[in-house]
């Protein structure tokens, strides 16, 4: 597989008088690529191999789940998936569609307030706009503890504590600053000549917004929610302080409740636990893979 | 958070070409913050002067709050565990960062080159900073530093026995920590991937002829075009480290143990919080947090233009 890197991929190109310098034996490249190939193989292996060692004991029985290094076993079961639904006086059903819940309720309130505040710093003229856009910047840097108290003071008076109202509400009021920042860059990269004939053809603001400008930046959209998703779904301080009640736990606080009661014999289970809460974000991951890794890289470079 | 945005340090304000008619929009622009304006004000410049107020009282949640002036700020002066949340937090941000550049640069060397299955290679890198985060690894990496983990068995395979539990010995504990944050170094490797394509090519190939070596080059070409994204990475890469707390949360059991090893900063600021419900306390603490991440990030803006080189093409 590693010869082909030695193929001149420009065959155009002009040789040039260094050219002889710089060209080594066939034979040194292919070895200088096998080598590549196996360090980059080799972390790979060592990064994932704890991942992949947990999906393998997940599904091997309760007292084979620490048979030693090896991923694979004599006999499999998917008994720590049965079992994992209703451990004890846990229950995974619910918490996966309570994480669900906040999840869709926080990418929905970010896709909402933070493209409408990016559009009126990329596209608007108005009073204090360096002020305003210097605090976008400045609640970005802002540690999240420094209102972490008052938060669930105010929160705890309204009586919102124990539900999903603190993880989600205030995500309708654009208080992750980050996105608006990255829909800023982004709004900004697209031509202003669309916004114009648009507004010949008597559109407003309101419909330039929504008929030129989202659609444009479907991948802004799309990088937002998948952030937002994984923040989301991984969060463990948020509802470790406002869902005391098991009834409303998430995910996250599920798997860390099992964590402190488990015993070595239960560890199959976590480990199945773990691996289906692990599940969602490989498969968006792959889902957008692209979008993700190519497009938003490139947003903020220009 | 960790994220995979390569950007500019936000200096630069979008610019808005002048429409003719009025100068200002101001209604119109009104109606579209007004959701983040109300945010502000409700999620965050309240909640801050609030915190501020709170720093300054003893409040525990059931009867009101006392004002006691700078007393919460006079005893972290002799509060044996704030100092010790302050080793643990510096010392981590002190190894983890430097090891996050360090290897997100080698891997996105190691990347940028005609390398056949590159997208792959860079998807498998980039997903683990997606999970580094979460109870579920979290939970997993208790299990592979503990005493009979994955981590021991191999150290068994080559011999190196009776090596006990890497999360239970206040000696290697904080170890375990940097690791699994150190794990999810792919967001960081993504942005400087993304800077490494658009160091000119010409400028290397001149380089070359001239005789300078490959470490030559990297030094003298290749960094300085990617201060840029250096800058940025540290930046986001202290403040984050400063707050990080789930990973420290769930390998040492909520205590920050074992003998407050791990006890980071935030860990001791939520126990005093909202396990002895010293509102007063804890929000004094995260005024000193955020005084230090202020100072810390004043001095990177500050320090940038000795050693940020921002190059006019791009």
């Amino acid at each position: 597989m590693t010869t082909t890197l030695s193929a001149p991929s420009q065959p155009t190109r002009i040789p040039r008088p260094w050219d002889a310098r710089t060209q080594r034996p066939a034979g040194n490249r292919v070895v200088k690529g096998i080598i590549k190939h196996a360090v980059l193989l080799c972390v790979l292996l060592i990064m994932l191999y704890p991942l992949l060692w947990m999906v393998g004991a997940s599904f091997r029985p309760g007292n084979q789940t620490f048979a030693g290094l090896s991923l694979f076993s004599d006999t499999y079961t998917l008994q720590n998936y049965a079992d994992g639904w209703s451990v004890g006086n846990l229950n995974f059903s619910k918490y996966f569609v309570n994480s669900a819940i906040i999840t869709i309720g926080q990418i929905v309130g970010n896709l909402f307030a933070c493209s409408l505040t990016a559009y009126a710093f990329a596209r608007l003229e108005f009073p204090f706009k360096r002020v305003l856009f210097g605090m976008v910047i400045a609640t970005m840097l802002l540690p999240q503890h420094v209102t972490l108290i008052p938060k669930y003071i105010i929160f705890n008076q309204m009586g919102w504590v124990d539900t999903y109202l603190p993880l989600t509400v205030p995500h309708f009021f654009a208080v992750d600053a980050f996105f608006i920042f990255l829909m800023v860059q982004f709004i900004r990269t697209l031509p202003t000549s669309l916004d114009e004939s648009a507004r010949i053809d008597g559109c407003g603001h309101w419909g330039i917004f929504w008929r030129i400008i989202m659609p444009m930046s479907l991948p802004a959209i799309g990088t937002t929610a998948m952030f937002t998703f994984v923040w989301a779904w991984n969060d463990l301080l948020g509802p470790l302080l406002y869902l005391p009640s098991s009834d409303l736990w998430t995910v996250s606080l599920g798997l860390n409740s099992f964590l402190d009661q488990t015993g070595q014999s239960t560890y199959g289970t976590l480990f199945a636990m773990a691996t289906l809460s692990l599940a969602p974000i490989v498969g968006f991951f792959i889902a957008s893979q692209r979008l993700l890794v190519e497009g938003i890289a490139t947003t903020g470079l220009k | 958070m960790t994220l995979a945005t390569a950007t500019e340090p936000p200096v630069a304000l979008p610019t808005t070409p002048r429409r003719g008619r009025g100068r200002t929009q101001l209604l119109p622009a009104l109606a579209f913050l007004t959701p983040w304006l109300v945010g502000m004000v409700l999620f965050t410049f309240g909640p801050m002067l609030y915190s501020l107020y709170l720093s300054f009282t003893r409040y525990d949640l059931l009867s009101n709050p006392e004002w006691v002036g700078l007393q919460n700020y006079a005893l972290m002066g002799s509060d044996p565990r704030f100092w010790k949340s302050v080793g643990v937090t510096l010392t981590y941000v002190v190894v983890f960062v430097p090891l996050l550049q360090v290897v997100s640069m080698l891997v996105a060397l190691l990347l940028n080159s005609r390398l056949r299955f590159l997208t792959g290679y860079r998807a498998l890198f980039y997903l683990p900073s997606l999970m580094g985060a979460s109870v579920a690894v979290a939970a997993l990496w208790r299990q592979v530093f503990g005493a009979d983990g994955l981590v021991n068995a191999v150290l068994g395979l080559v011999g190196i026995e009776n090596v006990g539990s890497w999360v239970g010995d206040p000696a290697r504990a904080l170890g375990t920590i940097i690791t699994l944050n150190l794990w999810a170094f792919g967001s960081t490797m993504i942005i400087f991937l993304a800077g490494l394509r658009q160091v000119p090519r010409e400028l290397l190939e001149a380089a070359e002829v001239d005789g300078a070596s490959k470490i030559r080059r990297f030094f003298s070409i290749t960094l300085p075009m990617m201060t840029p994204l250096v800058f940025f990475n540290v930046l986001m890469g202290t403040i984050n480290a400063f707050q990080s707390f789930t990973g420290a949360y769930v390998v040492s059991g909520g205590s920050g143990g074992p003998v407050d090893s791990t006890l980071f900063y935030t860990l001791y600021l939520y126990e005093r919080g909202f396990t002895q419900l010293q509102m007063g306390y804890a929000s004094a603490m995260a005024w000193v947090l955020l005084l230090v991440l202020a100072v810390v990030t004043g001095i990177f803006f500050r320090s940038s233009r000795y050693w940020v080189h921002y190059g006019d093409e791009s």
